[in-house]
């Protein structure tokens, strides 16, 4: 399993590839990506026991999905960088004919990616039946999901979440990206979330705060009690404390790179804030 | 000409439920799921034998569709079980990107479509749901006529790999196919020769036609009876071999004349065979409450809407 400091380097060209993927067709969301490069390259690289190879049943390993699907750039990165399909077809990022979709898809049999998501609000659901059939088979492994906090907007989430709760579906840890920003603007402008945690808490979940969430160290130590907490009754939360566009100064604390690529100069800056570790593709 | 016999009046949504309760039997894949309706579509049985096996999600159709997706994800083969009207317009996006565009194995078992659910009145009687579904890339479209057919479709759908419809409804109704006849998905079924004119009918509306058959015979009118159980994948070469013969069509269903079976029918004949068709259907309207019997009258749904449509268009030829 690699350690803090070469998960910490993975991190850091997975940025490379998220500013590199956007750039390269002047469009995606890299802000989103950027804040949760650590939460992703932690979760496949040492939170998840996963299989060799892609299947879609998934038994007998953990299962991630992804619900805020415009995240793709960093979602496509990791599982390039942890072996599930060539690092060089990140290149074909929203180009015609691609695998790599603007959004993640099933349709064009990209490997690790087990539902299409880009309309929001969908993934808890899934990812709630994919814990029920791991039940069901009898197998004991996990079921990850992450959501953005602006997606919890969507009413289809608490349908989930009091389903959960309701049906002690206790092998699920969805991690909520609480940035605090979406499309529009803040979070709580948009369309304030009051208190996430007491919400979950209300409907029965288990609730954990990573509050440095950019922090690979902290991320692992904040699954592991997550992980900890499963098989107790009870759904688990991680409210994922991130900052937007982390990593790349001029794109931090702003909800503006939400789903703006950087021109030829701002590449060259964020890519001079983050040295190349194993390669760009 | 061949004639068919009610065997007795019977609930089409029974018929799903009795499929529903021998595939908890049969096939130890297939789950179900409910969203508070067990005793509508007649899913106690499966319920009863199957606890671990049937999740009720509560009145939360979003939430069952996606869940019915994540179920797949693990070999299960999911049915879910709601009205027409929440299986379908209310749940679109949710079919839409987490069942057919993810190419999931779900079964969406719609009970109470169309206008004879009754007195419920329109906020309940969905005549869209084929038009929605069926332009969904992949999704297989079924409304089964009768009892037995529905139960012979809801065991057919298990043994099929991909999201499919299933339509279905609350009323009782001709029950004539007979019990061991298999279902072929897509396949039609020829039910009466005839060389004026073709009915191609689906759902209850089968019974209507063949009724509508025999009144036509006795004016001298020869009408072929075809039974499209499957809308999509449509036998078109059914289709264009009637025709070929009769010269004339007419489409019978219980649903909206834009977006339903008659216009699948009219795209393939415009194409293959421009041929003169009139529509037995819903005219771009909402339903309204009373009784199934008094809607089907007064929305033009019945065999005297059928016979009429027969002749008009048979002047039109």
């Amino acid at each position: 399993m690699p350690n803090t400091q070469q998960l910490e380097d993975i991190t850091t060209q997975v940025r490379r590839d998220i500013l590199r993927m956007v750039h390269k067709v002047n469009s995606g969301h890299p802000g989103g990506s950027l804040g949760c490069a650590e939460f992703l390259v932690a979760l496949y690289n040492d939170i998840m026991d996963r299989k060799d190879g892609f299947d879609m049943d998934g038994i007998g390993e953990d299962l991630f999905f992804l619900s805020n699907g415009h995240i793709s750039p960093v979602f496509y990165s990791v599982l390039a960088r942890t072996g599930y399909f060539p690092v060089d077809e990140l290149s074909t990022f929203r180009l015609l004919n691609s695998r790599l979709q603007g959004h993640p898809t099933t349709h064009e049999g990209l490997p690790g990616i087990r539902i299409a998501s880009g309309s929001l609000g969908q993934g808890m659901s899934v990812a709630l039946g994919a814990a029920q059939a791991k039940k069901l088979n009898g197998c004991k492994h996990l079921v990850y999901s992450l959501h953005g906090d602006g997606e919890l907007q969507e009413g289809q989430n608490w349908e989930a979440i009091m389903y959960a709760a309701g049906n002690n579906v206790d092998n699920l840890i969805s991690t909520i990206d609480l940035n605090g920003q979406q499309i529009d603007g803040a979070t709580e402008t948009v369309l304030s979330l009051g208190s996430v945690r007491a919400k979950f808490e209300a409907f029965g979940w288990i609730v954990i705060d990573i509050e440095k969430g950019n922090n690979i160290e902290a991320v692992l130590k904040g699954m592991a009690e997550a992980k900890s907490k499963t098989g107790n009754g009870k759904p688990v939360c991680v409210l994922l404390h991130t900052v937007m566009g982390n990593g790349v100064d001029f794109m931090m604390h702003t909800h503006a790179w939400h789903g703006k690529a950087p021109n030829d100069e701002q590449l060259a800056e964020g890519l001079s804030q983050n040295a190349e570790t194993l390669g760009d593709y | 000409m061949k004639t068919y016999e009610n065997t007795g009046n019977k609930d089409t949504r029974s018929g799903f439920g009795a499929g529903l309760t021998e595939l908890g039997k049969t096939n130890e894949n297939v789950v179900a799921l409910c969203a508070d309706l067990i005793g509508s579509l007649k899913m106690d049985d499966f319920k009863k034998n199957n606890p671990e096996r049937f999740f009720q999600v509560g009145i939360a159709e979003a939430n069952m569709i996606g869940m019915a997706a994540g179920l797949t994800i693990g070999g299960k083969i999911p049915f879910t079980g709601t009205f027409a009207n929440f299986s379908t317009g209310r749940v679109y996006d949710q079919i839409r990107q987490s069942v057919a565009y993810s190419g999931k194995n779900v079964k969406i078992c719609a009970s109470h479509a169309g206008l004879t659910l009754g007195e419920d009145g329109a906020t309940h009687q969905i005549l869209e749901d084929i038009g929605l579904m069926k332009m969904l890339p992949g999704m297989t479209v079924i409304n089964p006529c009768d009892y037995n057919q529905t139960k012979a479709a809801t065991l057919a759908i298990a043994d099929y790999e991909g999201p499919v419809y299933l339509r279905f409804g609350r009323p009782s109704v001709a029950n004539f196919t007979p019990e061991d006849q298999k279902f072929e998905i897509g396949k039609a079924l020829h039910l009466v020769d005839g060389a004026d004119v073709t009915i191609v009918a689906t759902g209850h509306l089968v019974w209507e036609a063949l009724e509508a058959s025999k009144e036509l015979n006795e004016k001298g009118i020869s009408a072929e009876v075809i039974n499209i159980h499957t809308i999509k994948p449509l036998d078109a070469q059914a289709i264009i071999d009637s025709v070929s013969k009769t010269k004339c069509i007419v489409t019978a269903e219980e649903h909206n004349h834009l977006g339903g079976l008659g216009e699948s029918v009219a795209r393939v004949l415009s194409q293959h065979k421009p041929t003169p068709q009139e529509f037995v259907a819903t005219n771009d309207t909402f339903g309204e409450s009373g009784t199934p019997a008094q809607l089907m009258e007064k929305y033009g749904l019945n065999s005297d809407a059928i016979v009429k449509a027969c002749e008009k268009v048979i002047s039109r030829k």
